[in-house]
């Protein structure tokens, strides 16, 4: 359904031009859920970003490759395509979803944007948001659908996002770091509810994170990212189970415990990489 | 929110308070009331007609307390100033002895008249001037129009007025150039130069300012968000950045409003048009120390004002802040 | 001010003023900040030639500043270098060979390459005295609002509480009073002249100054530099002066550079609104005010408002330039 062939992205052009990313190759099946594992600053949301071309140009400049989406190179759309891609075939969930979600509209109005933009059959959008903020595990849905961002929980927030999200239908859903910013129980629940609404609504999906300790039970196959490239690629019980790389045995060797919510607990000597 | 408001209000009256500390020792300690009398009065004064100036005005009582037998201790200067300006009592005219709340009423309306359009035209001008630079966001017009931003900042308002003046009156012999009728429809006429003039002489550091205020917006999260969703750049800006950015420019334009204030002054001298700024104008030549001393405190009440329609206004725009 | 007039006074405040600024500067360029910002400027070529703009701005004003004794009082630098160039009776148009008058057109004493003015003098050597009072009240001015915003600034956000309360306050009585009012207000009071245009153009000027460094130490207070300082038991002073102070000097030197080219503009606006520079000192303001006039008669005068609303522009213009290539340097990814 989607591969990354040879993909290079900088930023900046010149004497400040820094490699992101540097010629990968990956690709997603229909249905298949792939985790991207790294630590921060592998080029993990740029490569997300990269696959409706979200990054701003300047200073992202997509150097070589192409990423063909359904046969298509999503590089060499025009600007409609590329708006009917995003949202509609290709939707994201982010890290932040206290600074995700605009502050000044309502969750009603933010998901009925994204249904009115790529469902235009649909009649009824109010019940249409009630019923995915349903799916996602918000209780009392009608009640909260004129709310504002920031009277929800952090929780509940990246519910929403997961919501609008899927609310267009899209065949393959990029998830960056989807739970890092929430409380460990949180973060649970809206893994639990992710697994399921994956099982239910057959999509694919990229999860991105720097975390290994997450992606059982969700990821079919892992990538393993490091510094713009990809380092290991398999099944995820491989991967867990025999890493091959060394830098990959010393993200597994960083699985955080429960109650620890920060990144980076074990430092990484890049040394012993080369 | 009420409470804020009323709290808000409530920090307002010490600042009143030094506002009216700092007309007094200005305008009674730095000039003596006597150097005021001699500099009103002019050369030829004798000093009995010093006296009587004084002693009509109240202006020979002690100056901070009564200290004289048999007299109350508040029958001071400073008492006395202050409990005039509290009831809004603002005195006459050192020049003309004509009332200055008559003065001032006078001349409200004609700078209402050229200040509130100017405004308002300014705003959206800017407005969508810096809107249509984040859309386009090419690195050569950006730098075409920033130069051109500052460029327009660095030309004083009175060469603007003087340039203006001069192309349109005497090389397209067209308006009026100068003066002022509020009667019937005459008024726009001789304000539409006015107008014109203060909204371009704004617009260089308007269109800057709005312009780094809406793309700081375009680099929020939930722009990204609206981007990965499929909506048009257009629509990203007319209505996630517009409805962002209107909430921080809302207090920047009130901090603006003083300047209002600035251009209208020269404006007004300018065009002969008899508003605030001009009566400010001719009471700085006359000299005339009861208006400027009058402008000051009614400026400051007006900028006080200003900030709390900013807080009403935020709280309007910002959900944030309205519901808790 | 009469002790302003000092020949020896003059020359000496002008001295001071530019090892004070060579000493901040060379002060400012040891720390890691200044030079790395001091890199990007080099490359940016608006910022050079804006910089050689106030320089040659700089230069001029010196010039002026520098006074000499003579038989009639004092001269200045500029005006013993200049005074080759005749006066001539009244008005004539740049580079005429005679007077602007239709009835009696005399033959001048020499040529004027901007012509000259009612009173028959060059435009030209009177637009570069001009310079003076511009950098003076710049000068001065910075003088005095620097110090105290910074101070102020610096107590406010590294003491907080009443000390924090009581200069909000001061700043906020002060702001709540526009300030083309305070300005009026003041020097109505102190009379005209460039030291009491300083002294007024300062007590209004410190409050954004103050705002900005109370907001930033407000920042640098939570980092753990100064967690640090505190355990080892350095005193207040020392906290502010070697471990604040540094940290926010970039800002200072921005608002210093886009501060002179307002308190230009000020100068030059209050000029021409009559409480500004004195009578027979040179100033932009006052010659734009003359020569507004000029311009419905006939024939035609538009070289004296041509000649100082271009020189008062383009230093105006220069500064802002130069401010924004600083905050650039400073901060590469805001300033975009
Ligand atoms: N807007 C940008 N401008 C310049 N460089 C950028 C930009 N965005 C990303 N980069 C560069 O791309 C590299 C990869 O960043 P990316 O955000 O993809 O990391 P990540 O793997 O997602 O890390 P994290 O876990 O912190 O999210 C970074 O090291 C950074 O230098
Ligand atoms: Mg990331």
């Amino acid at each position: 359904m989607l591969s990354l062939r040879n993909l290079t992205i900088d930023f900046g052009t010149g004497q400040d031009r820094v490699q992101a990313v540097k010629g990968i190759n990956l690709s997603i099946g229909a249905g298949e859920t792939v985790a991207l594992v790294g630590e921060s600053g592998s080029g993990k949301s740029v490569t997300g970003m990269a696959l409706t071309r979200l990054l701003p140009e300047p200073p992202a400049v997509y150097a070589k490759g192409e990423i063909l989406f359904e046969g298509q190179d999503v590089l060499k759309m025009g600007t409609e395509e590329l708006r009917k891609l995003r949202g509609g075939k290709i939707a994201y969930v982010f890290q932040e979803p206290s600074t995700s979600l605009n502050p000044v509209f309502t969750i009603r109005n933010q998901i009925a944007e994204a249904i009115r933009l790529h469902r235009p059959e649909v009649n009824d959008i109010d019940s249409e948001v009630v019923h995915y903020l349903d799916m996602v595990g918000i209780v009392d849905p009608a009640k909260r659908i004129s709310d504002y961002p920031h009277q929800l929980s952090g929780g509940m927030q990246q519910r929403v996002m997961i919501a609008m999200a899927l609310a267009c239908q899209p065949q393959l859903l990029v998830a960056d770091e989807p739970t890092t910013a929430l409380d460990v129980t949180v973060q649970a629940q809206i893994l639990d509810q992710m697994r399921e609404l994956k099982k239910r609504l057959k999509m694919a999906m990229l999860l991105i994170t720097h975390n290994f300790g997450i992606i059982g039970g969700i990821a079919d196959r892992v990538v393993v990212m490091f510094r713009g490239d990809i380092v290991e690629e398999g099944t995820t019980e491989e991967v867990l189970r025999n890493p091959q790389h060394a830098y990959t045995k010393a993200l597994i060797g960083c699985i955080p415990q429960l109650g620890q919510r920060r990144k980076r607990l074990v430092t990484i000597d890049h040394s012993i990489l080369g | 929110m009420l409470a804020y408001l009323i709290r808000r209000l409530f920090f307002f009256v010490p600042i009143v308070f030094g506002v009216m500390l700092l007309t007094f020792v200005l305008f009674f300690v730095v000039q003596s009331p006597e150097a005021t009398a001699r500099r009103v009065l002019g050369q030829k004064a004798t000093p009995k007609s010093v006296e009587n100036w004084l002693h009509n005005r109240g202006y020979d009582k002690p100056l901070l307390i009564n200290t004289t037998p048999g007299q109350p201790w508040h029958d001071s200067l400073f008492v006395t100033q202050l409990g005039r300006l509290v009831t809004f009592d603002l005195g006459t005219s050192d020049v003309s002895g004509r009332p200055l709340r008559e003065i001032f009423a006078q001349g409200a309306l004609p700078s209402l008249l050229l200040t509130v359009p100017a405004f308002l035209v300014s705003l959206a001008v800017s407005v969508a001037l810096a809107l249509y630079l984040v859309f386009i966001r090419n690195a050569a017009v950006d730098f075409m129009a920033t130069f051109l931003c500052v460029a327009l900042m660095s030309v004083p308002v009175m060469v603007y007025v003087i340039f203006g003046q001069f192309v349109v009156a005497q090389v397209l012999n067209y308006f009026p150039a100068f003066g002022f009728e509020a009667s019937g429809w005459s008024a726009p006429k001789f304000l539409l130069l006015p107008v014109a003039l203060m909204v371009v002489s704004g617009l260089g550091a308007d269109v800057r300012l709005f312009r780094a205020l809406f793309l700081e917006e375009m680099g929020q999260d939930y722009i990204r968000t609206a981007r990965a969703k499929g909506v048009s750049k257009a629509r990203v800006l007319l209505s996630h950045v517009f409805k962002n950015g209107l909430i921080n420019l809302i207090t920047l334009v009130v901090a603006s409003l003083p300047f209002l204030i600035m251009g209208s002054l020269l404006l007004e001298n300018f065009f002969g048009i008899p508003g605030l700024g001009n009566v400010l104008v001719t009471a700085i030549q006359a000299p005339d120390f009861a208006v400027v001393q009058a402008s000051v405190f009614l400026g400051s009440l007006m900028y006080l004002g200003g900030l709390l329609l900013t807080d009403l206004c935020y709280a309007w725009a910002d959900p944030r802040i309205r519901l808790g | 001010m009469k002790w302003l007039d000092q020949i020896w006074v003059q020359n000496l405040c002008l001295l001071a003023g530019y090892g004070l600024l060579a000493r901040l500067v060379v002060w400012g360029l040891r720390s890691e900040r200044w030079q790395t910002a001091w890199k990007h400027l080099r490359r940016d070529k608006l910022g050079l030639v804006s910089l050689c703009v106030i320089g040659l701005y700089l230069v001029v004003g010196t010039l002026e500043s520098i006074v000499l004794p003579s038989a009639s009082g004092s001269v200045t630098l500029l005006q013993r270098l200049t005074a080759g160039i005749p006066q001539e009776k009244s008005y004539s148009a740049p580079l005429a060979t005679t007077a602007l008058s239709v009835a009696d057109p005399k033959p001048l004493l020499g040529r004027h390459v901007l012509g000259t003015d009612a009173l028959g003098r060059d435009t030209l050597v009177q637009t570069l005295r001009a310079t003076r009072s511009a950098l003076w009240i710049g000068g001065l001015t910075s003088l005095i609002y620097i110090p105290l915003g910074v101070l102020l600034g610096l107590m406010a956000g590294y003491y907080r509480r009443w000390v924090d309360d009581a200069v909000q306050y001061v700043y906020s009585t002060v702001a709540a009073v526009p300030e083309i009012l305070m300005l009026v207000a003041i020097l109505m009071v102190l009379g005209k002249g460039l030291g009491s245009m300083a002294i007024a153009l300062g007590i209004t000027g410190w409050v954004g100054m103050a705002r900005l460094i109370r907001g930033e130490t407000l920042r640098q207070v939570e980092r753990p530099y100064i967690a640090a300082a505190k355990a080892l038991g350095q005193s207040d002073w020392r906290i502010l002066t070697r471990h604040l102070l540094p940290n926010v000097m970039h800002l200072v030197l921005i608002k210093f550079v886009l501060g002179f080219s307002g308190l230009v503009l000020a100068e030059a606006v209050l000029s021409y609104l009559g409480v500004g520079a004195p009578v027979g000192t040179a100033s932009w303001g006052t010659m734009i005010d003359a020569s507004r006039s000029e311009l419905s008669r006939e024939p035609l005068v538009w070289w004296n408002l041509t000649a100082s609303s271009c020189a008062l522009f383009l230093m105006v213009l220069a500064l802002n330039l130069f401010g924004d290539s600083l905050q650039r340097a400073f901060d590469p990814k805001r300033g975009a």
